[in-house]
């Protein structure tokens, strides 16, 4: 029996693969060997140009790439424990556990952008709430946006705030689907309350774990909205990340063949070292 | 008989004098935004407008974010609407995508807005994009009192591509109460030996801006600060720092180039005079008020308007803002050139010339032009005439937050800011310190050449990075100014040459 034509029912969802994925990449490739700005606008062939100037003429965007690293593996790490803690407290048999789901998940359900501006209006060093608080016990005024170091952090508060519901939503969903045997194992085992989680909830928690950091990561890489609306990327450059870069050289300063060589080798940085992350986080968490 | 005549001569003369007034009644009913003038009379006024009919048509415009230029878009698209019977949809952009929302399309050959705003300093990517002004436009009365500084912003080569709707450049902004103060100088002269005054020098601005740091000198129960200013990065901050910069660099001694030396097209900006004014900004990080070295525009107005600062120097905005009659300190600023230096950089002799240089800036302001694949140019113009008549301007240049500022020489009459309810004396300074600009004959303006979009953000970039301490003056601006033979490299220099040609000549009193 010839089944050849079982192809044609693939091509619908080919189309959308090509259409949305393939298209774009081949388009964003092409695109970074052109040299495509304001007074060239056209997709001339340049040949790898922009990719030698990105590795021997731009070590901004290689700071702003250890920069993202380190925010975001900072954030995801805190908000990884955080959002473990609080699944753990509503796991349990407590009052009002139902609200206080709702109550955690709130952050997550705001509008990143709007949340932020109203997190920058806080920290409005010398209008904002926060240093008002502060001054009133005698500390400050904290340099919440303007120093350097500072404002990394600012960064970090208000990332751990927005996304941490979203680890909290997956690791109690994780929780709760969680085989029952084991705790009750424990239980008769007389195992206290510590043992019982690094010994039975973690190793069992360690795929679900994986999954959540990974998709955490994936998306605190791509971290945009807070850093532009919170600091532009200052003071100077201290709180510039890969995609805001990005965005300034593509949409700012309308290099659009030099943004699309960022973006490719962006993209295909983070390909190889989230697959690296993953592989060392499996290692490392699930013990055969 | 003569008493007949004597009676005819009173009703005809009682017509002339009473019509226009009774003509300006009808529309200002309709239209309150007018109601302090009426309509004046002329090519693009409330009453030659309503006798268009663009009834079935569409006029689409790209425009900035509410209130500043935003809001006076989208009024006098609606009064355009009302008096023609266009239907006008008008679309806000945050001013950071102004650029690249009308650059995609221009380059893509589309042509989604019929009218485009954007910055003057975007004319030289633009215009072969835009359709010119017509001739009729250029020629009308209104167009006739634009300033010829302003008229050179709007145009290219002596063609005018973005019709002018608003007039920018940078001054400073002070509290009058404050430096006209006996108490005050007192106690400053006591304290430091000098005297004080409006700062004539930046030195001189610095110094009393730290002495007015950290305390309560209005009596409020909340300490002010020295200064408010665009310091922060990718927020226009480039242009606050090119007002810093011009008294230590622009020699009227070495004509050809601020920026760039235009025989070798060598960039200018570390030379000695550029690090002088970046290392006076970088000291100026410790008398802004906390979080200032984040200030954007809108903070800046915001800090200085609300009375937190002693100095403010920016666009017209600030100063507006502050003066109109909900404000806190209404009646209490002042308007000064920038302050200058007492030194300048001489690059012919590579030595300090000594002595007192000031240089305004007239820095890019808000510019609108017309898409030249645009199938209601016609319309499009109207309207923008119609956006910048006597009447609307009049109205316009006194609403702080709107962001229309002066640029006709009637906007330089002292009456024009009485009406609307100024003190005599801050008006005359603030006409003044206009009209001082226009009469210089050692003027910057700004950069307006292929790239300037990477120019400026480069810039931006190295001067934020000295005012966050990661890099010292002189560093951040070699690698500025590495950055922009880079640039050059990338644009062509010819290229660059080319266009930059055009805007040394206008600072060269040459067009």
């Amino acid at each position: 029996m010839n089944f050849k034509h079982k192809y044609i029912f693939l091509f619908p969802g080919l189309f959308v693969l090509i259409g949305i994925l393939i298209f774009p990449i081949i388009f964003t490739i092409r695109l970074s060997l052109s040299g495509w700005n304001s007074y060239t606008p056209e997709m001339n062939f340049i040949g790898i140009t922009n990719y030698i100037r990105l590795f021997t003429d731009d070590p901004r965007f290689w700071e702003s790439f250890f920069r993202l690293s380190f925010l975001s593996v900072t954030t995801v790490i805190l908000q990884y424990i955080i959002g473990f803690a609080l699944a753990l407290i509503v796991w349990r048999e407590i009052k009002f556990k139902r609200f206080f789901r709702v109550i955690f998940l709130i952050p997550m359900m705001t509008t990143p952008v709007i949340m932020t501006v109203i997190w920058r209006t806080f920290f409005h060093e010398s209008l904002g709430p926060v240093n008002d608080l502060l001054g009133h016990i005698g500390i400050g005024p904290i340099l919440w946006l303007s120093d350097p170091v500072i404002a990394k952090f600012t960064v970090i508060i208000v990332e751990v705030w927005q996304w941490t519901p979203f680890m909290f939503l997956l690791l109690l969903a994780g929780l709760l689907s969680l085989p029952k045997e084991p705790f009750l194992a424990a239980a008769i085992d007389g195992a206290s309350t510590f043992r019982k989680f690094v010994y039975v909830t973690f190793p069992l928690m360690a795929p679900i774990s994986i999954g959540a950091i990974i998709i955490r990561l994936i998306e605190a890489s791509k971290i945009m909205d807070t850093v532009f609306v919170l600091t532009s990327g200052g003071p100077g450059t201290a709180t510039e990340t890969s995609s805001f870069y990005i965005y300034i050289k593509g949409l700012r300063e309308f290099q659009m063949g030099y943004a699309a060589t960022l973006s490719f080798t962006y993209l295909v940085i983070m390909i190889i070292s989230l697959t690296i992350i993953a592989k060392v986080l499996t290692k490392l968490m699930i013990k055969e | 008989m003569k008493i007949i005549k004597t009676c005819l001569t009173a009703i005809i003369s009682s017509v002339m004098i009473f019509s226009p007034m009774a003509y300006a009644d009808k529309w200002s009913d309709q239209f309150p935004h007018i109601k302090a003038t009426g309509d004046i009379p002329g090519e693009c006024s409330y009453e030659s407008m309503s006798k268009k009919n663009y009834k079935g048509k569409t006029l689409k415009i790209n425009t900035h974010a509410v209130p500043v230029m935003g809001e006076p878009t989208a009024l006098h698209a609606e009064q355009f609407a009302k008096l023609t019977g266009a239907k006008v949809d008008v679309t806000h952009t945050p001013a950071g995508d102004l650029y690249a929302k009308a650059m995609v399309p221009f380059q893509a050959g589309q042509a989604p807005y019929d009218i485009v705003f954007g910055f003057s300093n975007f004319i030289n990517d633009w215009r072969r994009y835009l359709e010119p002004v017509p001739k009729k436009y250029v020629e009308m009365k209104q167009m006739q009192d634009v300033t010829p500084s302003h008229i050179g912003v709007a145009s290219w080569d002596g063609v005018m591509y973005q019709f002018p709707v608003d007039g920018d450049r940078h001054y400073l902004k002070y509290r009058k109460d404050v430096i006209d103060n006996p108490e005050m100088q007192k106690k400053y002269k006591a304290e430091t030996g000098k005297e004080l005054r409006v700062p004539q020098t930046w030195k001189e601005y610095g110094e009393i801006a730290k002495f007015f740091n950290g305390w309560d000198w209005d009596g409020d129960g909340e300490p002010e600060y020295g200064s408010a200013e665009v310091m922060k990065k990718d927020d226009l901050m480039y242009a606050a720092f090119y007002s810093r910069s011009a008294a230590y660099s622009k020699n009227p001694k070495t004509p050809g180039g601020f920026f760039f030396d235009l025989k070798t097209m060598k960039p200018l900006i570390n030379n000695p005079g550029f690090v002088e004014a970046l290392t006076d900004w970088v000291e100026a990080t410790k008398y802004v008020p906390p979080g200032g070295i984040n200030f954007g525009l809108g903070d800046e107005i915001g800090s200085f308007g609300g009375g937190q600062t002693l100095f403010s120097f920016s666009w017209d905005d600030a100063f507006v803002a502050a003066m109109q009659p909900d404000s806190p300190i209404n009646n209490k600023v002042g308007a000064a050139q920038l302050p200058g230096a007492m030194k300048v950089w001489n690059r012919q002799s590579n030595s300090w010339d000594e002595g007192f240089n000031q240089a305004p800036f007239f820095v890019w302001g808000w510019a609108v032009g017309v898409a030249k694949k645009s199938k209601e140019k016609e319309m499009a113009f109207d309207y923008l005439c119609f956006f910048a008549n006597e009447a609307n301007h009049q109205a316009d240049i006194g609403i702080g937050r709107f962001g229309v500022n002066p640029f006709r020489n009637d906007d330089f009459k002292v009456d024009v800011w009485t009406q609307i309810g100024w003190d005599k004396d801050i008006a005359q300074s603030y006409v003044d310190t206009l009209a001082q600009m226009e009469e210089s004959k050692n003027r910057v303006f700004p950069l307006r050449v292929p790239g300037t979009f990477e120019f400026n953000a480069a810039l931006a970039t190295a001067a934020s990075k000295a005012l966050a301490g990661q890099l010292s003056p002189q560093a951040a601006l070699d690698e500025a100014a590495k950055q922009w033979e880079d640039i050059l490299n990338r644009v062509g220099k010819d290229n660059v040459r080319k266009a930059y040609a055009v805007g040394v000549a206008m600072e060269d009193n040459k067009l």
